[in-house]
């Protein structure tokens, strides 16, 4: 069986789906003959022809509307935003149709589809390539929001966003797109929505993160091995709609939560797990909670930007200071 | 000089203002006088529907609610050139394109009256059409997508939109139109210019001579039509439709027409327009042109006027008191269409209201 990166299981999860089921459709910039610019859709236009990998105009507006409309019209469109950065036209879009579809007829009409974007920085991207922005729509009721974190989830999350029957935002976390790969059978095997994966079992301390921070998270788990503490890394995977329980188990258990996200501090997605464990698990934390994240700036252009991405040094440093604290 | 592309827009009118028959060449719909009774009758209860749903807001039964007067002849025009099988995107007034595709009055009023069940439209062919949209010219694009699914699909159906002038401003327009050119899309987008975006007049909405014209930008086919005329809406709507459903291409079809109500039931035209505007477009509305020539044709009267009127107001009240004795949703009801699936984070907030309910009760 064939090792994939993250990026191939994209690819491959669209694939299998546009295979099987004639009413996914994917549109986008760039996804046809050029295969995307990270080239996410490579050959899907090949096989399954112009009109189901379509190249659109360049308007992310048009993108996103004539997305919710293909998913009403009954097709299951996965559409493309090129870089997290130009997905502000959609959001209009997105909020106050897609999202609200269902809702606003009483589950007359309902839209079935998939805005994927690359997220993220830590790629040396020119400016509005690389931000984070996740947060921006785990706020809008009736959307799902997916990170996946290695190619094996990337696949099985891909899957299930495209057969969910509601709107799924699947942010990719590009800096990880080739950072490794694994096997990922092409079976078809969707891994399900709205749960946190457990990635590593340990009792002092919790490390909660999502997409590419994931990373930082597991090394951080294996410097603070060596130095005799035992971390447990938690992939959110699906932001919202949240498995809260999966992340209280883990810090009812180890007392301490560290969380690692790339985007802005506050108001940012870790605000909202903090909160949730001030209000629920509050007698069961034996430390302060931790937020290791990208700071209230912009994102620096990519001379600074591994200042702004937190560290496995920041991450490690974070987890000791809640071991001190008791 | 070379010429790179050039372009000009017909105008199109069977029926001045006073019911005159300005050209002999009748498409064949307007020679079947039953049928254009049968319109000048739709058209005639969307008016007592408007002023009925007036009244329900004036007497705090409705919230607020945007009226479709002057609009008639554009509305049922382009309502009734559609088949069944089309799917329409309408802004949020266009009632009497809606109750001809089967909206119930009664809907109309849930929806303006809070309460979303306004939006699941019971009856085929409105139950596959989408709800309002009022985010502005949004729903251009939903058209526009499905208008890609027929065509991905190989269907033979036209998905059909309307916008005012003001959301022919909007970039969501372009981009329907601009990728309805660029793949052919079976798309008709109606631009019911009713001269008015709430206080703005047309002409601070573009320097265009007409709104048709924008289509030629996108490469699709453009008219504009005397938008009361419904005999010009509707050959220019059936045109439309069948070059689409043929394969041939989208349009743009600019209805001029005049807003003679308010923009809302919250909103004061007198604000911002003079009377003598409101005035002239009176005089050139819709229904009295289309009621001349029936009754010129010896197919209308005034008995049948007073008659088809009761029969209206019958079918509003009766429409009215369903509104108001159907009884508010149950508290829940705002979480269990957010997913297919009440999620179980979603779900304990929806136990905690239901709790608040249980206790006040």
């Amino acid at each position: 069986m064939a090792q994939i990166t993250l990026i191939e299981a994209v690819t491959q999860a669209l694939a299998y789906e546009m295979a099987h089921d004639d009413s996914v459709v994917v549109l986008g910039e760039d996804v046809g003959v050029n295969g995307g610019v990270f080239r996410a859709t490579q050959g899907l236009q090949e096989k399954f022809g112009e009109l189901r990998v379509l190249d659109t105009p360049l308007d992310e507006t048009t993108i996103a509307g004539v997305t919710v409309g293909l998913a009403v019209a009954g097709m299951k469109p996965v559409a493309e935003a090129q870089f997290e950065g130009f997905i502000y036209p959609m959001m209009e879009q997105i909020a106050c149709h897609a999202a609200r579809m269902r809702n606003r007829t009483r589950g007359r009409l309902t839209v079935p589809a998939v805005w994927r974007a690359p997220w993220g920085g830590g790629i040396r991207a020119p400016e509005h390539h690389s931000e984070a922005n996740e947060h921006l729509f785990t706020n809008i009721p009736g959307l799902r929001v997916v990170m996946p974190s290695s190619p094996a989830r990337a696949y099985g999350l891909l899957l299930a966003a495209i057969r969910d029957p509601d709107p799924v935002m699947f942010f990719e976390p590009k800096r990880i797109y080739r950072q490794y790969k694994e096997e990922v059978p092409d079976d078809g095997e969707a891994l399900p929505l709205d749960v946190c994966f457990v990635l590593r079992d340990g009792t002092d301390v919790t490390l909660v993160s999502w997409g590419a921070q994931v990373k930082e998270a597991l090394e951080a788990a294996d410097e603070l091995a060596s130095q005799g503490i035992s971390a447990e890394v938690i992939d959110v995977a699906t932001l919202t709609p949240l498995d809260f329980d999966t992340i209280a188990e883990s810090v009812q258990k180890t007392g301490r939560c560290v969380i690692v996200h790339e985007a802005p501090k506050t108001a940012g997605f870790g605000a909202e797990i903090a909160a949730r464990l001030a209000e629920e698990c509050m007698y069961d934390l034996l430390a302060p909670v931790e937020r290791v994240t990208g700071f209230d700036t912009h994102i620096p252009l990519f001379r600074l930007e591994m200042k702004y991405l937190p560290s496995v040094e920041r991450v490690v440093d974070a987890a000791k200071r809640t071991m001190a604290a008791s | 000089m070379t010429i790179a592309a050039k372009f000009e827009i017909e105008y199109l009118q069977y029926l001045d203002a006073e019911g005159k028959q300005v050209r002999d060449d009748l498409p064949e719909f307007a020679k079947d006088l039953g049928h254009m009774v049968e319109l000048y009758k739709l058209m005639l209860s969307t008016r007592v529907f408007d002023a009925k749903s007036i009244a329900l807001q004036r007497t705090g039964k409705l919230g607020t609610y945007a009226s479709c007067l002057g609009h008639e002849a554009a509305h049922v025009g382009i309502g009734s050139a559609m088949k069944p099988e089309d799917v329409y995107a309408p802004s949020y007034r266009e009632y009497g394109a809606q109750l001809y595709r089967g909206v119930q009055p009664r809907e109309v009023y849930m929806y303006w009256g809070g309460d979303e069940r306004g939006n699941d439209y019971q009856k085929e062919p409105a139950r596959h059409d989408f709800a309002w949209s009022v985010p502005i010219a949004t729903q251009c694009l939903h058209a526009a997508g499905t208008a890609l699914a027929f065509k991905i699909r190989g269907e033979k159906r036209v998905a059909v939109c309307t916008i005012g002038d003001g959301g022919s401003s909007k970039g969501d327009f372009y981009g329907a139109i601009n990728i309805a050119g660029a793949q052919n899309l079976p798309l008709v987008a109606v631009i019911v210019n009713n001269q008015w975006a709430i206080s703005v007049p047309r002409k601070i909405q573009s320097g265009a001579p007409t709104l048709a014209q924008k289509g030629i930008a996108a490469g699709l086919f453009c008219i504009q039509v005397d938008g009361n005329d419904i005999i010009a809406v509707r050959k220019a709507m059936e045109d439309a439709l069948e070059r689409a459903r043929s394969g041939k291409g989208g349009s743009v079809i600019e209805a001029v027409t005049y807003r003679l109500g308010d923009h809302t039931t919250a909103d004061d035209a007198r604000r911002y327009r003079g009377e003598q505007e409101v005035k002239d477009g009176w005089e050139k509305e819709p229904m009295k042109r289309l009621r001349n020539w029936l009754v010129a044709k010896g197919v209308w009267d005034d008995a049948k006027e007073e008659a088809w009127k009761a029969e209206c107001d019958d079918w509003m009240d009766n429409e009215v008191n369903a509104y108001l004795e159907t009884k508010t949703q149950p508290v829940t009801a705002m979480f269990d269409y957010i997913f297919a699936e009440v999620p179980a984070d979603l779900a304990k907030q929806r136990d905690y209201v239901l709790s608040l309910e249980n206790k006040a009760n």
